[in-house]
């Protein structure tokens, strides 16, 4: 189903001289999606991102936004809108001028300007911080700004490069939070590039996993996170084992995996790590062929069958926990 | 006691520290000024001048049209030099900073721009003579591609020259103070202003030239002094034909009338300290330095 304002990137490339930073890619978000492109450094998605943006030439392949090919248009022509990584506000500007700056480039008047940049910083609550300079705020303060001046625009499709990795870890939870709200509240299309999968989960309704220049694995979220398709995914989302079967790879999760008596038990393995987290209790085993597996037990589970270091315990996972990895 | 000690030292330390710069500025700076300042109220005849305290020196300046025509002169060398300077060096600086892309580049083509320097001041200018005169290869080349029919008179020994030559030794100053300004604003803010939809001017204008303006103020403080107190390039590139306030000096100093030059000095030097101090009024550069 082709909604009016889906973007779509057909077999897009970009190639810097010899190196392929992003390798004909093929995908197409849905209007009013949160998606975000996960991936390890230089696996791409920032190359991807800024393409979109129009930030980067497209070497090879095309950009559609609406029904109409964005390839060439210059970036505020395309009806994207970028926030980049250290929010790159002017820092001369004071904060209702940062935010009106798209309009007085378009030479909207004085009164009308700050008008719809008031109800803007209204919407991210940073009224009271109007007249004051950038370097006055904190992180999570310029991030509002930042996002308050690229939703002036009115883009189709918000762009956010890592927006949340100059944050504490603190700050980055409220701001994640912040982030949804405003994509439910604009219904437009946000395009977040991470590198942190806790991010992707917490996020998105789309994910895009990129290694390597291409898409790894793209779609729903759960439906990626349940069903990886290769060992790189499956690592890389986290809270999977990925062990060396006879048959082949195969990907099981780490809070499917129980522990139990190594005698009978399918697998046998030592305990090399027990790390308490409060709700729950990752425990660490090597199985034969020095593989390492994961266990994620609840603090109740783990604590009904306390386990020593060093100690020789069963592992099973349930036929149906397992799946067959590609690659 | 231990911790006293160590206080002491420390103090001792940093005023040994800075002996030394104080101790040169003392010598060449404040001494030679305040000498200037005493003498400047000294008096003289034809062939002799003796200590006093008297305002002659500066009644007989100040009282002169020809001092207002001189100083006239002096803030047209300097205004005209300052705004050709400011013009092309924000113009090579801008192209140092944002279209060479890679830094061996950019270190190679900012060495070319200081590829003048490593000959005099002197000579730099005096070659200009040969080039500008009036049988000079300017006018033939003038007059040999039919643009003019005789050739031109005011190419050399007039304003023009002045200004050219003053623009030729001091462009420099401006492109270094303004690249290295320009250099450090983050290229994202760029990026940005062009992703608000800015134009190429308008980038430059709403973003570059604010972000500019500590560099731009320095280097005009550097071409403004070294103009306001320049008297060789005058007179070379005039032909003795113009004045500013260091000729004025100069020539005092010929006619060893010290006093009236030390005058004429300290005018110079209140002048031009009061220029920067109204400068500095409209940028912070310390948040430069």
């Amino acid at each position: 189903m082709r909604a009016k304002n889906d973007l779509e990137l057909v077999a897009l490339s970009k190639r810097y001289g010899e190196t392929i930073a992003v390798d004909t890619i093929s995908y197409r978000f849905a209007a009013g999606t949160y998606a975000c492109l996960l991936g390890p450094s230089g696996c791409g998605k920032s190359s991807t991102l800024r393409m979109i943006a129009g930030h980067v030439s497209v070497s090879d392949g095309n950009i559609i936004l609406g029904g109409a090919d964005i390839t060439d248009l210059p970036p505020a022509k395309r009806g994207t809108a970028m926030m980049f990584q250290n929010y790159a506000l002017f820092p001369h500007l004071n904060v209702v001028e940062n935010v009106e700056f798209s309009l007085r480039m378009k030479g909207v008047d004085g009164p009308t300007r700050r008008q719809r940049a008031n109800a803007l910083l209204e919407i991210v609550d940073m009224v009271n911080f109007a007249d004051r300079i950038p370097a006055q705020l904190s992180g999570g303060q310029q991030q509002r700004v930042a996002l308050a001046r690229a939703l002036i625009t009115e883009p189709q499709v918000l762009l956010l490069d890592e927006p949340l990795s100059a944050l504490d870890p603190f700050l980055r939870i409220r701001m994640r939070a912040e982030l949804k709200r405003l994509q439910r509240e604009f219904g437009i299309t946000f395009i977040h590039v991470t590198h942190t999968q806790e991010e992707a989960l917490a996020l998105a309704e789309e994910i895009v996993v990129m290694n390597e220049a291409r898409i790894e694995q793209a779609g729903k979220t759960r439906e990626v996170f349940d069903a990886p398709r290769t060992a790189f995914a499956a690592r890389f989302l986290g809270s999977h084992n990925v062990i060396t079967m006879p048959e082949g790879k195969i990907a099981v999760r780490t809070d499917a995996i129980e522990i139990t008596a190594p005698d009978a038990a399918h697998m046998q393995g030592a305990i090399t790590n027990i790390e308490y987290a409060g709700t729950h209790v990752t425990l660490t085993a090597v199985i034969a062929g020095d593989q390492e597996i994961t266990a994620h037990l609840t603090d109740k589970e783990f604590f009904a069958t306390p386990r020593e270091f060093g100690e020789l315990v069963g592992l099973e996972w349930n036929r149906q926990a397992a799946h067959k990895l590609d690659a | 006691m231990q911790r006293t000690a160590n206080k002491l030292s420390a103090d001792l330390s940093g005023w040994l520290l800075s002996a030394p710069i104080a101790l040169v500025l003392a010598v060449f700076l404040l001494a030679p000024i305040a000498m200037i300042v005493i003498v400047s109220f000294w008096g003289a005849t034809e062939y002799s001048i003796y200590p006093d305290f008297q305002f002659e020196n500066y009644e007989f300046l100040l009282g002169s049209s020809v001092t207002y025509r001189v100083f006239l002169n002096t803030f047209k060398y300097a205004a005209a030099t300052w705004a050709i300077t400011l013009v092309v060096g924000f113009i090579v600086a801008y192209f140092l900073a944002f279209h060479v892309r890679s830094l061996k580049w950019q270190v190679a083509l900012f060495l070319l721009c200081t590829i003048p320097f490593w000959t005099s001041n002197i000579i730099r200018m005096i070659s200009w003579i040969p080039f500008l005169g009036r049988n000079g290869l300017a006018n033939s080349l003038l007059l040999s591609t039919g643009v003019v029919d005789e050739p031109v008179e005011w190419l050399l020994f007039s304003d023009f020259s002045v200004i050219l030559a003053f623009v030729h030794l001091y462009t420099l100053f401006m492109i270094v103070p303004i690249f290295n300004t320009m250099i450090r604003i983050d290229k994202s803010l760029i990026e940005a202003a062009v992703d608000a939809g800015a134009s190429g001017l308008q980038t430059v204008w709403h973003v570059v030239i604010p972000l500019a303006k500590p560099g731009i103020m320095i280097g005009t403080i550097f071409v403004v002094t070294l103009v306001m107190g320049d008297f060789i390039t005058v007179r070379f590139m005039s032909g003795s034909q113009s004045a500013n306030m260091g000729r004025m000096i100069q020539n005092d100093i010929g006619l060893l009338q010290y006093p009236s030059a030390s005058a004429t000095a300290v005018i110079l030097l209140v002048t031009v300290l009061l220029v920067i101090g109204i400068l500095l009024r409209f940028v912070d550069i310390r948040s430069e330095l």
